[in-house]
């Protein structure tokens, strides 16, 4: 884990490994302050030699310059460091995402996936940066202090080694201690958002059904077991200051006691008791300065955990070692095929699919919920791969091709489906970058989205909202599908895509569909017999297995599931054949 | 995501955002997206008023053990700042007098040690108490701001949150509260501690000699001015770095949702592309806000040092000259008091940046509690009553499944009245923004036990009607009646109590199966559960869920099909059991073959209620007693089905446009 996060500091190696190194240089001056003054004090004050003091104090004026400097520069390469690597992160991951394959979407939340973009990013960068300053710090400050007070007075240096053994021990018994609390912490500030979020989305469902104080007791519960889990840990990390202290009184209270015994006997001077008092207080701080660094990476450690995730996934679809980068035709051909969300032969959720489609045929797709019909046709862009047996477009095994050449030439618009913030424009664009105006204009007058396009005081240059809420439904559903025309693809698959359209302005889109792209392939899921009853041919989907496949009036005959569905539809018809 | 009726149509809204300028939506408060905090001009007195709120925010909840930390942060600090003044004492007063004599007499220091002791042992108690209450303290206010805010955002009107990103408001809760904990638990105690702290050193310096005060005032001075202009760089750039991250959180965002769309469509080059782009501007401001953060700390340190040598001199040169009296141990006892006092400015400006933006969190959270909930003055409630023999009416606590509004008169009587469903619109106008009127001079009533169906294109307004009867919006104009009942006189939890709604997007709650069913009734029994959902038709499906109705649903129901999830829609508003039902595509994801076996449980679900029903599918709405035309915000058209194929008008057109392209 630790080996592939580093990977990512890059370019920023050099202020990763400069810092350390400003921060031993500013630590060597922060640990020969104090031997200099304790010098003034005796050499100079107490002997009152002015000259000395003149001297020594020239000297510790240049020396906290000099650490100055260095630990402006050393701040100034952390944050280059730490910055710079979070960067790299974010972008490592937000670029890998971008390769992921649908299985490997599907298996991370959206919101999962930002947490890990925007949050755990943050508390990486913050113990990354904690650990190349003080890490190197910290024990640099003890080993160095710990040395001066050997160099001063080896007896009494034994009783900071005490100290210091000491309160090492009581540290890291409350880290151990507090851990596992923050774990569970962690886990039920999860549950708590996820309660929040919920809340935001579903408002309106709360508010119909005046749930509200159900909601708000239950929030108060979930806010609750937060409050109890961060009293529990927070009580053990609370003894960190109290044990600090009573450390460092101690200390004093026995330095002072043997330290005048030795000034009386004469076998050490007041200057030196003052300095080692100076590095007594900066040891400790280092050693709980380091206390502190431990539990931030201990809680960035299951940040990194979820970063690496999110890095290591590889795409389960991979370009072919000798791809194909032209598809000669639209034509759609499915050979034994088997396919499994979990990859589990014992869990299919299609079964043995045989089918040939022909180029420029217009297909309808009709059934039941669950019946595995967007399964099928994700499999001809090959957003995922088949379990078992092969589809093939233009003749070709589809993993055989260059992936962008065949979802390029294979159009679909999504079940789901979704607009970005930008203007109309920006969004039909997507299909072809390099759409003129009047391209736009023509797919658009296709999916029937131009005529209230137009009606917008903006038109084309009007803005939509982030997921495209300032537009109804059904304009959403048009636009997706004139953005897919504008690849003018070879096969075109909407995915109940006009459910929200009204059946007048379905049947146009249709029609246009037949006038203007008779050579493309059109593949429709749809639920109304009306959408999908003068295609060529229709298939009957039943349970992930084709239960017919024909005209519709073959279907009629023959098909009882076909049947049931047009009847419920045109149940009562004859009333409205008589007036029609 | 947001629900997809709050704009049937792009010009009520969504200019707020737009890049073109002038199109007037700028200036409208409703539909502009949540601005970034700290934007703003007037932010200093701004946040004062902030600092005041928040401080008073945990002070109210909390005073006595406020004053007890009070008590232990000045006791911590006196015997922190005392063990300091020990040291002059030390040297001067027991171990100086101790050198050259042949007798040396150890008790004095022994018993003076022994004082400071105690000093101390008092010093770590009380640090050990304030940390331990605080702990109570912060999270208890934490825990109070969260239930806060999230009982404020329950009271919010819809329009809110037609109106502000979701990602916006869950950073309340996440972010925003996180800084608070920082500044209440961290930054609160350790502020006090050090103003006390400053304080007593000071005194001690003035006791000590008042010249080398004066030179370490001096020297403050200047290190609070370079804290004010570091501190004030970072600050800058701590902003520009939470206004970075949220672009690249709201880009984020949107892709992530929209990502299988990416892929369909080989977008992924320009996606990185444009990410690169804010990364990058973040990554710079976070850069330079770390920079001046960390230059902060060595530039004070270590200006530190140098007052050091220079009071060190200034000391030395008194104590030679020997004028004021001046010792050895008490220029160590000011030297040390300077170390105590430069660690104490270190440690406050260490806590700037967390002040700093823990002010930007409290801001947006006050902000948000600031929100104008929904107002309520409807006093009519719901009430469970019996009826007897002779019609009369009689309210009883029980629940009896006959419901009467009671309604209290001016002159103190109340009159009972059985809820029925009886609803009218007279002369209806309403628009979501003011410039934009959305619905005209609708009027329409529905009989008790009717059915009501909304048709016409997307954007006509036939959600919005719906979402008026409920008072998820209030009208502009004209007058809704419930039962003869004005519905603003009708206390909104009752209103919304009487009536069951269906919506296209359903919208599920984590817990199990059948939780989601009982939300429509929170008593109901297991019984009640399964009748529901076999009303529904949805009990097939749930038995074959792995663990039936126990199954856990997560995620807003991702682990369900959209039929699946709808189909539990309707089993949870049967539950419900409301004399007036409000089918918005309520079955719009299931199939029609389903729909049809739906279907049957439906009509026995609508039996003897109001309904109205918004279909897309002209087949759904075929058998209803009335149907609505509606266009442009207008009724165009009403009638039954017959009658309006006879007309050969809009709905005419609209039930065989299927059919005339065959």
């Amino acid at each position: 884990m630790i080996k592939r996060m580093m990977a990512y500091i890059g370019e920023f190696r050099k202020d990763t490994i400069l810092t350390p190194v400003f921060v031993v240089l500013e630590v060597m001056m922060d640990i020969l302050i104090p031997f200099l003054m304790s010098k003034i004090i005796d050499n100079g004050v107490g002997r009152g030699d002015m000259k000395y003091v003149y001297t020594v104090g020239a000297l510790m004026i240049g020396a906290s310059l000099l650490g100055l400097l260095f630990g402006v520069l050393s701040g100034k390469t952390a944050a280059r460091a730490s910055t710079g690597f979070a960067r790299n992160l974010r972008r490592g991951m937000y670029h890998n995402i971008q390769d992921f394959s649908f299985s490997n979407i599907d298996k991370y939340s959206t919101a999962g996936l930002i947490t890990r973009l925007t949050t755990d990013v943050t508390n990486v960068q913050n113990a990354f940066q904690m650990i190349i300053r003080m890490f190197v710090r910290a024990p640099i400050m003890i080993v160095s202090a710990m040395f001066m007070c050997f160099y001063i007075n080896a007896k009494l240096a034994l009783v900071f080694l005490g100290a210091i053994i000491f309160l090492g021990i009581i540290l890291y018994l409350i880290m151990i201690g507090v851990h596992p609390f923050f774990k569970q912490l962690f886990r039920k500030y999860d549950d708590l958002n996820a309660s929040v979020q919920e809340n935001l989305t579903g408002i309106r469902v709360v508010k119909a059904y005046v749930r509200e104080d159900h909601e708000i007791e239950k929030f108060h519960k979930a806010s609750e077991t937060v409050y109890d889990y961060a009293i529990k840990a927070e009580k053990i990390l609370v003894f960190n200051a109290p044990v600090m202290q009573f450390t460092m009184y101690v200390c004093i209270l026995l330095l002072s006691w043997l330290g005048a015994k030795l000034i009386v006997s004469g076998s050490m001077t007041t200057g030196e008791l003052m300095s080692l008092f100076t590095y007594i207080s900066a040891l400790l701080i280092s050693l709980m300065i380091m206390s502190m660094v431990f539990v931030m990476v201990v809680m960035a450690k299951s940040s990194a955990e979820r970063i690496t995730e999110v890095l290591g996934e590889k795409s389960d679809l991979a370009n072919s070692g000798n791809p194909v980068f032209t598809v000669k035709d639209g034509s759609i051909e499915f050979d034994h095929v088997d396919f499994s969300y979990s990859k589990n032969e014992n869990n299919l959720n299609l079964k043995n699919i045989n089918l040939t489609i022909h180029s420029g045929e217009t297909i309808g797709i009709i059934g039941g919920t669950g019946s595995a019909k967007t399964t099928f046709v994700q499999l001809i862009p090959r957003l995922y791969d088949v379990t078992k047996g092969s589809v093939r477009v233009g003749g070709t095994d589809v993993r055989d091709y260059d992936i962008e050449t065949l979802r390029n030439q294979v159009s679909m618009v999504l079940q789901k489906n979704v607009l970005f913030s930008g203007t109309i424009k920006e969004n039909l664009r997507w299909g072809n970058p390099e759409a003129t105006d009047e391209e736009l204009i023509t797919a658009c007058r296709q999916a029937q989205a131009a005529e209230f396009i137009e009606k917008f005081p903006n038109g084309y240059d009007s803005y939509i909202e982030q997921g495209g809420t300032n537009v109804s439904g059904g304009q959403k559903q048009r636009l997706c599908i004139a953005r897919a025309l504008l690849k003018k693809p070879k096969i075109l698959i909407l995915d109940d895509s006009t459910s929200a359209v009204d059946t007048r302005t379905d049947a146009l889109i249709r029609k246009a569909f037949k006038e203007a792209i008779p050579d493309t392939t059109k593949l429709i899921i749809a639920q109304r017999i009306s959408s999908v009853e003068e295609a060529d041919r229709i298939i009957v989907l039943d349970d992930g297995e084709i239960n017919g496949f024909g005209t519709h009036q073959e279907l009629l005959e023959t098909n009882d599931i076909y049947r049931e569905v047009y009847e419920s539809q045109m149940k009562g018809d004859d009333n409205d054949e008589a007036i029609a | 995501m947001k629900q997809s009726h709050k704009t049937e149509s792009i010009d009520a809204a969504g200019k707020g955002k737009g890049q073109n300028a002038g199109t007037g939506g700028e200036q409208n408060p409703g539909t502009g997206r949540e601005q970034n905090p700290g934007t703003q001009g007037k932010k200093q007195r701004a946040s004062g008023k902030t600092m005041k709120r928040l401080i008073s925010y945990v002070v109210k909840e909390y005073k006595l053990s406020l004053l007890v930390v009070l008590a232990a942060i000045i006791l911590s600090s006196v015997a922190n700042v005392g063990g300091t003044l020990f040291l002059k004492k030390l040297i001067d007063g027991y171990i100086l007098p101790m050198i050259g004599q042949t007798e040396q007499d150890y008790s004095p220091l022994l018993k003076a040690l022994s004082i400071m002791a105690l000093i101390y042992f008092g010093g770590i108690v009380s640090t050990y108490v304030y940390s331990r209450i605080m702990i109570y303290v912060a999270q208890g206010s934490l825990k109070k701001v969260r239930n806060d805010m999230f009982a404020h955002m329950e009271s919010l009107p819809i329009g809110f949150f037609d109106s502000h990103a979701h990602g916006n408001i869950m950073s309340l809760y996440t972010n925003d509260t996180d800084t608070l904990r920082q500044m209440i638990s961290q930054s609160m105690p350790q502020l006090a501690a050090s103003v006390i702290t400053i304080v007593s050193i000071a005194i001690s310096m003035l006791i000590l000699n008042i010249p080398l005060t004066l030179v370490e005032v001096l020297m403050m001075v200047l290190i609070v001015y370079l804290t004010k202009y570091i501190g004030g760089k970072s600050g800058k750039y701590f902003m520009l770095q939470q206004k970075d991250l949220g672009s690249v959180n709201g880009y984020i965002e949107e892709m992530m949702e929209g990502q299988k769309v990416v892929k369909v469509f080989c977008h992924e080059k320009e996606a990185k592309n444009k990410f690169d782009e804010l990364n990058d501007g973040l990554f710079e401001s976070a850069d330079s806000a770390n920079k001046y953060a960390n230059a902060l700390m060595p530039v004070l340190g270590n200006l530190g040092y140098v007052n050091y040598v220079l009071v060190a001199i200034l000391g030395a040169l008194l104590a030679i000259s020997g004028i004021s009296g001046f010792t050895l141990g008490g220029i160590a006892a000011f030297l040390q008091l300077a170390r105590s006092l430069n660690g104490t400015v270190m440690q406050i400006s260490g806590q700037l940046n967390a002040v700093i933006m823990a002010f930007a969190g409290a801001e947006r959270i006050f902000r948000f509690l600031d929100e104008k909930p929904e107002t309520d003055e409807g006093y009519v409630t719901l009430v469970n009553v019996r009826e007897d023999e002779d019609g009369g009416i009689e309210e009883v606590k029980e629940r009896t499944g006959v419901w009467a509004w009671r309604h209290p008169h001016a002159d103190g009587t109340v009159t009972y009245k059985k809820v029925c469903g009886d609803v009218a619109f007279d002369d209806v106008d309403f628009g979501y923004t003011e410039e934009k009127m959305v619905l005209h001079n609708v009027k329409m009533f529905a009989k008790p036990s009717q059915k009501i169906a909304f048709v016409g294109s997307t954007g006509a307004g036939k959600t919005t009607i719906t979402n008026l009867i409920n008072r998820f919006y209030d009208i502009q104009d004209g007058k809704i009646r419930y039962d003869g009942i004005n519905i603003n006189k009708i206390k909104k939890d009752d209103l919304r109590r009487s009536l069951g709604i269906v919506l296209q997007d359903t919208h599920l709650f984590t817990g199990t199966i059948a939780d989601n069913i009982r939300y429509g009734k929170l008593e109901a029994t297991r019984e009640e559960v399964i009748a529901a959902a076999k009303l529904a038709n949805a009990d097939l499906f749930i038995r074959h869920l792995p663990e039936g109705y126990d199954t856990m649903i997560s995620g807003d129901g991702a682990n369900l099909s959209q039929g699946q999830r709808q189909l539990l829609a309707i089993a949870r508003a049967a539950i419900f059991n409301p004399p007036v039902l409000i089918l918005d595509e309520a079955t719009s994801s299931i199939d029609t073959r389903t729909e049809a076996i739906v279907q049957e449980g439906m009509d026995k679900l609508m039996e003897g209620r109001t309904v109205f029903v918004i279909a897309h599918r002209l087949s759904t709405v075929r058998n209803s007693d009335v149907i609505m035309v509606m266009e442009n915000g207008r009724i165009i058209e009403r009638g039954d089905h017959e009658e309006l194929i006879g007309k050969k008008g809009k709905y005419y057109q609209l039930y065989t446009g299927a059919f005339e392209l065959a």
